[in-house]
């Protein structure tokens, strides 16, 4: 019998103060930087100075994220684990790079090469659990956490591992984020203040973060949520997207009457929000929606944000203000349908029940 | 020579992310390598390229560098001695 997958830990870092809190309680709307960077935990209580030093933002900020998730569900250890990153320890690649040019190949040091590769984040994390069993790296662009994701719920459902540590992370490099500005993926200065809801600009508020999460077979005392599904549609027209997610939740035995929340990847980006406006103005138009990126920013793996977000309120029942796109209430919030997408390409469904 | 001693400590401490190590806390003769500083072989790598680049000495026979990297007193005297810049 196919297993079934319940998220019973989770742990985050992020442009908020999402550790030692309760639940977005001390959010901030930041409407007047381009840039977020990441509101960082005390390493040292998670992390020995020596094994600390050579580590990337990332590297620490995943290990932190995981410690957090591993304690929230009470497990010592796990099976698996599965990471997805869209740009890696990109801070130390570009550190090495530099290197590369300024010295004219020559002087290379070791240290910021090994951090520079994309599974050092999954890496470090076995080496700190001792964990020798899978370990896998998905790198997706805007679904590589969800592909981690599937490749998790799949391994439990398979029965391959009984408990697998699952996490989305991506840092901000200075050089990465200038090449950014340049191709317009992030926002002009003068299009501040940014208001995602009501864009009319284009780019996007980039940010940076860790969420991971330990998912079992087991419902626990700890259990946020169950995973009932996730899609990835690499490509999907804009008069697609209603009629994939209706045979989603199809296939589910579900209708978009019976979702009690839709979370949008509502980015700011007026070309690409219209994939979100459409289903928020039309088919979920009676449904409560929430947003998230102008809590986190937008990066490859901020949909992992997302599913902290909305594992916590399924977790609490209760839904932050801040995060309300629309003002429609459910007397409960059961079921759960995330839908993300990055410039109108990478699309991913994913459906959360209690 | 006091000055290159005091020059090796801050690079030691910036290149090897020493973070919560100051100046003052490596006595000249401190060990750099097991319990002293508690090197390991990655920052001998870079301990390597420090002398290559900063002070152009290109170690040629690897066994040198225990001796050489003993503590920064021995680090210094090597490198006033050999320096080509």
């Amino acid at each position: 019998m196919t297993k079934k997958t319940y998220i019973n830990g989770v742990g985050c870092i992020s442009t908020q103060k999402t550790f030692d809190t309760v639940f977005l309680e001390e959010a901030v709307v930041n409407t007047t930087e381009t840039v977020l960077s990441i509101v960082s935990p005390v390493y040292k209580d998670y992390i020995s100075p020596a094994a600390a030093r050579r580590m990337a933002k990332g590297v620490k900020n995943g290990i932190v994220a995981s410690a957090l998730a591993m304690k929230d569900a009470n497990v010592e250890n796990v099976d698996a684990i599965i990471t997805g990153t869209g740009l890696g320890c990109i801070e130390d690649s570009e550190k090495f790079l530099k290197n590369i040019l300024d010295n004219n190949e020559e002087f290379l040091t070791p240290t910021s090469f090994i951090q520079s590769t994309h599974n050092t984040v999954g890496a470090q994390i076995a080496l700190s659990l001792q964990c020798k069993g899978y370990n896998f790296t998905y790198v997706n662009g805007a679904v590589s956490f969800e592909s981690a994701l599937l490749d998790a719920k799949m391994q439990i459902e398979e029965n391959e591992a009984n408990s697998i540590l699952v996490g989305g992370v991506d840092e901000n490099g200075e050089y990465t984020l200038s090449l950014f500005k340049l191709a317009g993926r992030i926002k002009k200065e003068n299009d501040l203040p940014s208001n995602i809801l009501n864009t009319t600009s284009t780019g996007v508020v980039y940010g940076e973060g860790a969420s991971f999460f330990v998912l079992e077979n087991e419902r626990k005392d700890s259990t946020y949520a169950e995973i009932l599904d996730v899609e990835i549609r690499n490509t999907l027209e804009e008069n697609e997207i209603e009629s994939e997610l209706i045979t989603f939740l199809k296939v589910n035995n579900l209708e978009i009457s019976d979702v009690d929340a839709v979370v949008l990847g509502f980015g700011g980006n007026i070309e690409s929000d219209v994939y979100y406006k459409n289903l928020a103005e039309n088919a979920f138009a009676k449904t409560p929606q929430l947003y998230y990126k102008h809590l986190s920013g937008e990066y490859d793996t901020a949909s992992a944000f997302a599913l902290w977000m909305a594992s916590k309120i399924i977790k609490t029942q209760d839904i932050p203000e801040i995060v309300k796109v629309n003002s429609v209430t459910k007397p409960v919030y059961n079921i759960i349908l995330l839908y993300n997408q990055v410039n109108g390409k990478n699309h991913s469904f994913t459906l959360l029940s209690k | 020579m006091e000055a290159l001693k005091e020059e090796l400590k801050n690079k030691i401490i910036t290149t090897l992310n020493l973070e919560d190590i100051a100046i003052e806390d490596i006595a000249d003769n401190d060990p750099l390598f097991g319990d002293g500083l508690g090197l390991d072989s990655i920052d001998a790598l870079e301990l390597i390229v420090i002398l290559d680049k900063d002070y152009g000495i290109k170690l040629v026979d690897p066994k040198e560098g225990k001796s050489i990297f003993q503590s920064i007193e021995t680090m210094a005297a090597y490198i006033s001695a050999n320096r080509t810049k």
